[in-house]
């Protein structure tokens, strides 16, 4: 079959749901909305619509990013925008099944927001949503408005529009564009994508793999798996597009152990893509071959490293080797592999759907287009998001989360996870691009945001960091293996009561030969939390060492 | 009795041959290439709750590869168990989103609860109690996984009642 038959009957099936006579409605059950109790909202729905005598077709869909709300659902009536119903407790959804769906009152009072720019009923659209309004949902557009397990879905909503017209260009065409579109990793240090394919292209050998990083293992991030979950043909669309250009065959997907409902998720959506001609032999038509497998990781942080994901995915044990040779020229088995992350995959099938001018005209100069935050922490209303970079970080913390919980003060904002920093008040109007992070002393790595309010010991914070990164370092080699275990010592002395004068400088020591004497990123980057705390709250450090205090009233040993 | 997963226990090995006809099962699915070694171990840790000594032995003959090889690579991954674990699995996070909002309260609640230490299981095999890196549903934190179910917005008082209905 060809693409266009395909989406004309996806397209068909799509239109019929939305111009069905039943109400629509759609509930989150991604691993956030199933932790706030999602099954019992949808059974409670189940029941309360056979009580009333009702039909609507219920649809399963991932998350639409206002974790904060969950359990959430939305309801679509014929010929009426959907609205948002959140913090929902089975008491509430019988109320609205009640007063909305057998009657007609919305109930304006228990909405969160309209699927529409104005608003209706007094209740507010998402034109004016503070959640929305900086947003810009790129990676994101279809989570939470699709069924992730009905390919159908995806292809009616542009899906696979990206693979269809890289197929019938050449493969340099496609590298071209991705150069163009300024596109870089989303998942670490920002390289740009099109010159990594340019690379692995022009590297000599005839068998190459592709590998999308899946292994999303910074504390405190879950864009990944909320993509995954809630819409895992953007990432393979990307995949295929990438393969071929770069003249793959075979493609990994190295995903988490932790996240069984976006490997189950994946399995269907890779059977389906099989089925409908997105993979396989002969992709559309074109000649083209393609497989995907996915390999399951099993707890190890340095697998999200490239080369030790390689040697895992090889069957090793996962450690970093040196770079070069770069992956490029000798990855996977010793041929030429390009390693991108799920969110610059998924950007790749954005970018060939729409173009690549249509994608530079997000971002600032030198980050172009969006990227996708988990806000956690201490905000009000926390989810997972998506912005164009260069947005500054009062923007998302105080707009789209709302300011901090319970009216306290806003002390510090984590970014890039145990490899970034905590970033204070001072930059709250700093710009959010990969240039400023850095200079800043922190990482846009994956994407993990977690705010920090007063009740925050940052000698605390940096100590977790690196009780955390001293527990995953592989061990291979020794400045990463001894300094992480030092400075954590030293660490756990200050926040016990037991710093010593020296210990600031000692740390800074120590910090610099971790820095400048590890293998791989994981050492190289794990001083940062204790120099961005030691550069911006210093005094808390002092107040540890030199009157035995905890100024955030966090630390147990010293509160007396 | 001793606890387990402090390195002293005394725990009953399971039937070896039952080990044996699980494992050999496991791995008859697999064909014998080096890259299959962790789907291997995990499948096999799947059956049967951990990986015992004898399981190993046998995945690295049908790999054709050298015994401490197949132990380097298992000890290397946190998943990867060689104790007996409990019948019900409580996991909970310590990601960061999770830490700030207390996350470590409710361990050391429910190590006082079940009197064991993270990563122990209770001498009646009935609980083991773990910590995870992050689930990544940080927008809930924080979070506490009891037999592969998600629960979010954890309390001390809240993780008790979870466990209490399974007691």
């Amino acid at each position: 079959m060809n693409y266009e038959e395909i989406r004309k009957k996806a397209t068909s099936q799509w239109q019929a749901l939305q111009n069905g006579q039943k109400p629509r409605i759609f509930i989150g059950t991604g691993t956030c909305g199933m932790a706030a109790g999602a099954e019992e909202i949808l059974a409670t729905l189940r029941k309360e619509l056979e009580s009333n005598g009702l039909k609507a077709d219920i649809v399963q869909v991932g998350c639409i990013g206002f974790c904060y709300a969950e359990p959430l659902i939305e309801i679509i009536k014929p010929g009426k925008p959907g609205i948002f119903y959140g913090n929902l407790t089975p008491s509430k959804v019988s109320e609205i099944v009640r007063d909305y769906l057998a009657g007609e009152n919305p109930r304006p009072d228990l909405a969160l927001v309209c699927r529409d720019n104005t608003g209706v009923d007094g209740i507010i659209g998402f034109a004016d949503f503070p959640v929305l309004k900086p947003q810009a949902r790129l990676v994101l557009r279809n989570c939470g408005n699709i069924d992730p397990e009905d390919i159908n879905h995806y292809v009616a909503n542009d899906g696979y529009s990206g693979l269809a017209r890289a197929l019938k260009m050449k493969p340099q065409e496609i590298i071209d564009e991705l150069k163009k579109s300024g596109l870089r990793g989303r998942g670490g240090a920002g390289f740009p994508t099109g010159m990594k394919w340019q690379f692995c292209r022009d590297a000599p050998g005839t068998q190459k793999y592709i590998i999308c990083n899946a292994d999303e293992g910074d504390p405190g991030a879950f864009m990944n798996r909320a993509v995954l979950e809630g819409d895992p043909h953007t990432v393979l669309e990307g995949m295929v597009i990438g393969a071929y250009a770069i003249g793959a065959s075979e493609g990994y997907i190295y995903v988490r152990a932790e996240y069984p409902l976006a490997i189950q998720r994946l399995k269907v959506a890779l059977a389906q893509m099989d089925k409908s001609g997105f993979l396989g032999e002969n992709i559309l038509d074109s000649g083209f071959n393609f497989h995907i497998k996915i390999k399951e990781g099993a707890g190890a942080f340095v697998c999200g490293e490239e080369t030790a994901m390689m040697a895992s995915i090889e069957g090793n044990r996962g450690m970093p080797r040196p770079r070069p040779p770069f992956p490029a020229t000798s990855g996977l088995w010793g041929k030429p592999t390009t390693i991108n992350n799920v969110e610059t995959w998924a950007h790749a099938a954005v970018i060939m759907q729409k173009g690549a001018d249509w994608f530079a005209n997000y971002g600032n100069e030198k980050s172009k287009g969006t990227k996708t935050f988990s806000l956690v922490g201490k905000v009000q209303r926390t989810g997972l998001i998506e912005v164009p970079l260069g947005i500054t970080l009062r923007e998302i913390v105080y707009g789209i989360g709302g300011g901090i919980v319970g009216g306290k003060k806003f002390k510090a904002v984590q970014t890039g996870g145990p490899s970034g920093g905590c970033l204070p008040t001072g930059f709250l109007d700093s710009p959010v691009d990969y240039e400023s992070l850095a200079a800043a002393g922190s990482m846009m790595e994956s994407g993990g945001m977690v705010v920090m309010d007063e009740d925050n010991c940052m000698v605390d914070v940096a100590r977790y960091f690196l009780t955390f990164i001293q527990l995953e370092s592989c061990g291979k080699c020794i400045p990463c293996r001894w300094g992480t275990k030092q400075m954590l010592d030293i660490l756990n002395d200050i926040v016990s009561g037991k710093g010593r004068p020296g210990d600031i400088d000692l740390l800074l020591e120590l910090a610099d030969g971790v820095k400048n004497g590890s293998l791989c990123a994981l050492g190289g980057t794990a001083p940062n939390p204790i120099l961005t705390t030691i550069r911006y709250f210093r005094d808390e450090y002092e107040a540890h060492i030199n009157e035995k205090r905890c100024p955030a009233g966090a630390c147990k040993a010293l509160l007396t | 009795m001793s606890k387990v997963g402090t390195g002293q226990e005394t725990a009953a090995p399971r039937a070896t041959k039952e080990v044996i006809d699980k494992a050999d099962k496991v791995l008859a699915s697999f064909t014998r290439e080096k890259s299959n070694l962790i789907p291997i171990l995990q499948q096999v840790q799947q059956v049967l709750g951990y990986l015992p000594e004898e399981a190993l032995r046998r995945i690295a003959r049908y790999l054709g590869a050298a015994e401490p090889g197949v132990f380097g690579v298992a000890t290397f991954y946190a998943q990867f168990q060689f104790v007996p674990r409990g019948r019900n699995i409580i996991r909970v996070c310590r990601g960061t989103g999770c830490y700030v909002k207390g996350s470590p309260r409710i361990v050391e609640e429910l190590e006082q609860l079940l009197d064991i230490k993270e990563g122990e299981t209770t001498p009646d095999m009935e609980y083991t109690l773990e910590t995870v890196a992050c689930f990544g549903s940080c927008a809930l934190a924080p979070v506490m996984v009891f037999n592969d179910k998600v629960y979010g917005r954890m309390t001390a008082e809240k993780a008790k009642q979870v466990l209490g209905r399974k007691r």
